[in-house]
């Protein structure tokens, strides 16, 4: 078990004869991937990565020819809203979008489309999801990760794999690794992580990686104060962060306050999380959870 | 993206919403004859004289003034251009005005809020007014949240006129304004979807005396992603509102901001950075900047990073610290070695490589002959490179 992927998800790389493409896919396939089909529009009828896998024009192709599940997108930012929205039309269940720099505009589009058609949406601007020893759908390095029991689910990149790094150093391996991202709109809350590692019952404990900004940790903590009986170890970054130089007050209206690290932190303990002050204790603070 | 209000209210002016309108001006020189033009164009003897910077609540830091008089609105000028204006949304450095924004003064009935922005949450836009407009609003918001009105906005439909009338009538507007704000309403939305702005503001909106609704500020932020298609407004960047080693470090795809404390970090990845940041801060030291190099961190930018965090001379140690995913730690370090060589490093350098090529890595470090520091976990890091600041 693990949460959103496993080795037998069919996989449709969007954007797989890009540089990024191409080289993200070897590495995917390399980590044992099953990767069926690939697609950019007009090289339909091509093999990418040393001739071993057939592209598409479309993701409606890739779906009826190779039985395709599951997306991952490295698409240009101009075009990357749309790779999603094609994705959910055609049928896609789970799209990672590893693109950064899409405008919002057309998220808040994609958004309401892929939630119209029930299509799950990991990212973008993302690191995407690993489920250790069976399948990566993304681009985070595959070798820091070890096979065990602890979730991990993270807004940031670099962080995620810190996290990852402290869990394998004391001995702790991991289910399902997920970078949500960090962008205005994004396709997978960490209430919605939070609740699919609660049900997975190969993980016996989760990471929670936030930063300042948005009310998303809060949401989490909350739901999981009601719900998870399983221990969730918590990081908020940015504590040091300078207050930013604001404009306007819509924004402040809006989100209500409670973004900035103390308030998370104070948020987060109020609801049973155990918090780490310090990025270092992460490893460790799991690994004493799990032996109480 | 930000812009001044002058520019704003013209993006206004085009969409046909009403504006307090006036001219801008840099040089004293061309204080009077403006101050002269608003009172004749706009038939209008007071003048309002405006600072124009990228912060709001600038009335509180005396940048925005009602001037009855010429005499009034000259002294007002020459009392602005110039000025460092600290307001509470600039920080304490304030901002140094750079123009003036000379306009017609209205004769005003009642102030009103309205606003339109992301909500992330919901993931839809959303449209705020409120009758209590002014400056207080966030106040209000807090305190009396009933008394902001928001709709939300179906990305896919946009906004429709029901919407805009639910707004105005929540505004408890009489029939004449009622009908000028639901059009207005209606072309604030449509100019924030095709300016790909994230957020348009007037506080205050307006009611006069002789019952017109105007704009009296105008407030934009736009989206940094959509700028690619969005050349007009690209253009009206103003680069003497940023800081001039942000724009430096800007020119080399890196992302900096300066803080106060003394040593200086280069970190791969937005989170991490943060999170470097606040372990200097936990072992006893003081972060001088936020770095962030990206995921494709190269011998240039390793260098380029330590050319923007030296042109801080509080800078006394820095810390670089990198979990290589993409990026291959064995050229990060190849990148340090040859920086440090071609800049002569002067102050201690603490360098924790973790991820793809980590070993290889330290072994090119260490056999480096440099006086690198070599570290191995974040606290480990932190640690040292605090030390080094306060030997240093």
């Amino acid at each position: 078990m693990s949460i959103l992927v496993n080795k037998d998800s069919r996989v449709v790389v969007q954007g797989i004869t890009g540089s990024e493409g191409t080289f993200h896919s070897t590495q995917m396939l390399e980590y044992g991937t099953n990767i069926v089909a690939g697609v950019t529009p007009g090289k339909g009828g091509q093999m990418a990565l040393d001739d071993s896998i057939p592209v598409y024009n479309t993701v409606r192709e890739a779906c009826t020819q190779e039985k395709a599940t599951v997306s991952i997108i490295f698409v240009p930012p101009s075009f990357a809203a749309e790779a999603i929205i094609e994705a959910s039309d055609a049928g896609i269940g789970l799209v990672v979008c590893i693109t950064e720099g899409i405008p919002v505009r057309d998220m808040v589009k994609a958004k309401r489309v892929i939630d119209q058609n029930g299509t799950q949406l990991v990212g973008p601007n993302c690191p995407g999801i690993i489920t250790v020893g069976e399948c990566k759908l993304g681009i985070m390095p595959g070798f820091i990760c070890q096979q065990g029991n602890i979730g991990v689910v993270s807004k940031s990149g670099t962080l995620t794999y810190e996290a990852i790094g402290q869990l394998s150093n004391v001995g702790l391996g991991q289910t399902t690794a997920i970078g949500i991202g960090g962008d205005p709109i994004i396709g997978t809350t960490m209430t919605e992580i939070l609740k699919l590692f609660e049900n997975d019952p190969q993980t016996h404990g989760v990471v929670m990686i936030g930063e300042i900004g948005g009310q998303m940790e809060n949401e989490a903590a909350r739901w999981a104060k009601d719900n998870m009986s399983k221990p969730v170890v918590g990081f908020i970054a940015g504590q040091t962060a300078p207050p930013g130089r604001r404009m306007g007050h819509a924004g402040a209206i809006v989100s209500g306050g409670d973004d900035n690290a103390e308030a998370k932190m104070r948020i987060l303990k109020e609801c049973g999380i155990i918090v780490c002050e310090s990025v270092a204790e992460i490893g460790k603070k799991m690994k004493n959870a799990l032996n109480n | 993206m930000k812009i001044h209000e002058f520019q704003g209210k013209n993006i206004f002016k085009h969409y046909g919403i009403p504006i307090q309108d006036g001219y801008v001006i840099e040089n004293l020189t061309d204080a009077s004859a403006t101050i002269e033009k608003v009172q004749q164009e706009f038939n209008s003897k007071a003048v309002m004289v405006k600072a124009q910077i990228h912060a709001g609540g600038r009335g509180k830091g005396g940048g925005v003034k009602y001037c009855p008089t010429t005499k009034d609105a000259l002294e007002n000028v020459s009392n602005m251009l110039g000025m460092n204006l600290v307001t509470p949304q600039t920080g304490a450095g304030g901002q140094k005005v750079r123009k003036v924004y000379i306009t017609e003064a209205l004769d005003i009935q009642k102030e009103y809020y309205c606003a339109l922005t992301l909500d992330r949450a919901k993931t839809k836009d959303v449209f705020m007014v409120s009758s209590e407009g002014g400056v207080e609003i966030e106040k209000v918001a807090e305190e009396t949240p009933e008394k902001i009105i928001k709709v939300w906005i179906d990305p896919l439909i946009g906004m429709k006129i029901p919407q805009a009338r639910e707004l105005a009538i929540g505004l408890g507007l009489g029939e004449r304004p009622l009908k000028t704000a639901i059009t207005m309403f209606m072309k604030m939305y449509q100019c924030y979807v095709e300016t790909d702005a994230s957020l348009v503001e007037i506080n205050p909106l307006v009611l006069t005396e002789d019952d017109r609704v105007v704009a009296l500020d105008a407030k934009f932020n736009f989206d940094d992603n959509a700028l690619y298609r969005q050349l007009d407004i690209a253009k009206l960047h103003d680069k003497h509102e940023e800081d001039p080693t942000e724009m430096a470090a800007k020119e080399y795809n890196l992302n900096y901001i300066k803080l106060d404390g003394n040593v200086g970090c280069m970190v791969n990845g937005a989170g991490l950075a943060m999170a470097t940041m606040d372990i200097i801060k936990l072992a006893g030291g003081e972060p001088a900047n936020f770095l962030d190099v990206g995921g494709a961190a190269s011998a240039e930018t390793v260098k380029n990073g330590f050319k923007i965090i030296l042109s801080d001379d509080h800078v006394k140690a820095i810390l670089i610290n990198i979990f290589g995913g993409i990026v291959r730690c064995d050229r990060v370090a190849n990148g340090v070695i040859q920086a440090v060589k071609e800049l002569g490093l002067e102050v201690p350098v603490v360098v924790r490589l973790e991820g793809t090529n980590a070993q290889a890595a330290k072994t090119i470090l260490s056999e480096s002959g440099l006086a690198i520091v070599s570290a191995g976990n974040m606290q480990d890091a932190a640690s040292k490179v605090v030390n080094a600041a306060l030997e240093n």
